[in-house]
């Protein structure tokens, strides 16, 4: 099988790469970023997703399946940047995997699309509409994205489409959203608040986007690996120190002495939870994660 | 530190709940053992000493698997929800702890809702009822809402209207409904009078005001009575009417228990 990954200069989007190679299939990428040292036989496309080049890959190398993980997730793009690439980008390779004969695509999301509100459900199924919009506002491009991706199930029925809402990785790479909260010797809390975070281990999310392919799933999945632990836990068992602070000062320190910068709408993101319910996955894939929370939060510590 | 804060009672009936704790003694809905310790050691003096509950019926709790345990809220401060869990916990054998259905707006209350995370007790919303209901897990709830808590003294006992919802959940869940009386609780903080203003600052559904004026519930005798449990046919997609009968006939159950209650504790009375 001929697969591209869009991305592929991402840390999991890495290994996702080398799990498809090792198995024997043809990968090819595309990213604005390099991988100097990608192995032999994954061939890397130098290009932006939304441009012509990238259509041309589509169009020489017909992929059968892409895995689209071409999405920025950080904040210090700004919120236009991140509507093109995120919007833009995932319209435009979900054309090209129409019009030019993919038989399955795979989007990477995430968990965060569905809102930390108070009076939301702990566990949010698939079926939940996503609140991010409205509690996080920075996070309405990636809501958009996804709920765009969603939209190829009825606009496309011909192309197998999975929607991933994936939890925070954590892992040796030291990537991602949760990595770089956690980067510090110290992290914020809003005192009086613990939430529940869920994530899993970067080993174990490369698996299930792997997996995600080969079943060729069609539909949207919650994706997650062990249980969620409360943010102080987290905290302690990644030897960080936490540091409980008034909600109403917060914001003054973040980004500062040390703190991780978080967008204002984030807070809540330290006073609710975002829990998801992956139980259609596991039974669809047979997926379960080799990392359990504390393996995750250990491997994470000492790597 | 809080470890030593835990008795050696609370603690052996800890290790014999069945929630599957892992190697921090949490369980997949943030529960923490620790959390739990410290609360049911502060809980079983209140529950002895404090109040010194009665408990009449224990032999009707279901040892293991899903139940909906229902019942008559006391007006004011709910103490009620937190003696129910203490009974499960204290009298059943194994014990067993409950999940209550908690009012929104202690999610948003520091500290509180962090409390109310640990322990189990969750947004009162019927994705969390039916969750916990699959996962066999006893869950708490009080038809009458925050209606109930609004009661005044001179309302006492008296059962406002019942919601369906818990019903619903039964049935789909095809779970048993514990009814349960819980008397003591309205002379225990007789409430006369609602302090809106102060309520609505504090984002509270009321603000209870005992002749006493301080809202806090004196040491007076409780009793607290199950009943058998309550099984019902359906899958819970009934007609409304069909689901307001099944709820009339816990209702008029749980008026018989708290008549029968009452009852009971004007003879101990006489007696004394």
């Amino acid at each position: 099988m001929k697969v591209l990954i869009t991305g592929i200069g991402g840390g999991l989007a890495r290994q996702v790469a080398m799990r498809i190679h090792e198995a024997g299939h043809t990968v090819l990428g595309v990213d604005r970023r390099p991988w100097p040292d990608a192995p032999t036989g994954i061939e890397i496309f130098n290009t932006d997703v939304r441009k012509r080049p990238a259509e041309d890959v589509f169009r020489s190398h017909r992929p059968e399946a892409v895995v689209h993980m071409a999405t920025v997730t950080h904040f210090t793009a700004r919120r236009e940047e991140r509507y093109r690439i995120n919007l833009g980008g995932t319209r435009a390779v979900l054309d090209h995997c129409h019009n030019y004969g993919a038989q399955h695509v795979v989007f990477v999301g995430r968990h965060t699309i569905y809102g930390a509100a108070g009076d939301a459900p702990l566990y949010r199924t698939e079926a939940e509409p996503p609140l991010a919009g409205t509690t996080f506002p920075d996070l309405a491009d990636l809501v958009a994205a996804d709920l765009y991706a969603g939209s190829a199930l009825w606009r496309f029925p011909d192309l197998r489409t999975a929607v991933l809402r994936l939890v925070y990785t954590l892992g040796p790479s030291h990537r991602g959203t949760l990595a770089n909260f956690l980067a510090g010797p110290r992290v914020p809390m809003v005192m009086g608040f613990d939430p529940l975070y869920h994530f899993m281990h970067e080993h174990d999310a490369a698996d299930a986007i792997v997996l995600a392919l080969k079943h060729r799933l069609n539909g949207v999945f919650n994706v997650a690996g062990p249980p969620p632990v409360p943010l102080s836990t987290l905290i302690e068992a990644t030897g960080r120190k936490a540091l409980p602070l008034p909600e109403f000062i917060l914001p003054r320190f973040l980004g500062r002495f040390g703190l991780p910068f978080l967008p204002r709408g984030s807070l809540n993101h330290l006073k609710y939870p975002v829990v998801v319910d992956a139980r259609p996955f596991a039974a669809a894939t047979a997926f379960t994660p080799a990392f359990d929370e504390v393996r995750v939060m250990d491997g994470f510590r000492w790597s | 530190m809080w470890q030593r804060l835990i008795d050696d009672e609370v603690r052996a009936r800890l290790e014999r709940l069945d929630v599957p704790f892992n190697r921090y003694g949490l369980d997949p809905y943030g529960i923490s053992k620790d959390h739990l310790g410290v609360f049911y050691t502060a809980l079983g003096h209140v529950y002895r000493r404090y109040f010194s509950v009665r408990t009449v019926g224990i032999e009707h709790v279901p040892l293991t698997g899903r139940a909906l345990v229902v019942g008559n809220h006391s007006g004011g401060l709910p103490v009620d929800a937190s003696m129910v869990i203490a009974s499960l916990f204290f009298e059943c054998e194994p014990p067993r702890h409950a999940h209550g259905m908690v009012e929104k707006f202690a999610q948003n209350l520091p500290f509180l809702s962090s409390w109310f995370s640990r322990l189990g007790q969750l947004t009162g919303l019927p994705e969390h009822a039916v969750r916990f209901l699959e996962d066999d897990r006893m869950v708490m709830v009080f038809p009458e809402g925050a209606r109930g808590t609004g009661k005044l003294y001179r309302d006492r006992y008296k059962l406002v209207r019942f919601g369906t919802g818990f019903m619903r959940i039964a049935l789909q869940t095809g779970s048993p409904v514990l009814p349960f009386a819980f008397v003591g609780g309205e002379e225990a903080l007789p409430t006369i009078y609602h302090a809106k203003t102060l309520a609505r600052m504090l984002g509270t559904p009321y603000f209870p005001v005992p002749p006493y004026l301080v809202p806090v519930p004196r040491p007076f005798p409780c009793d607290l009575w199950y009943g058998p449990p309550m099984t019902f046919e359906g899958d819970g997609t009934e007609p409304d009417e069909v689901i307001e009968g099944y709820v009339d006939q816990v209702r008029v159950v749980v008026a018989d228990l708290i008549e029968r209650g009452r009852a009971a504790r004007r003879q101990r009375r006489a007696r004394e």
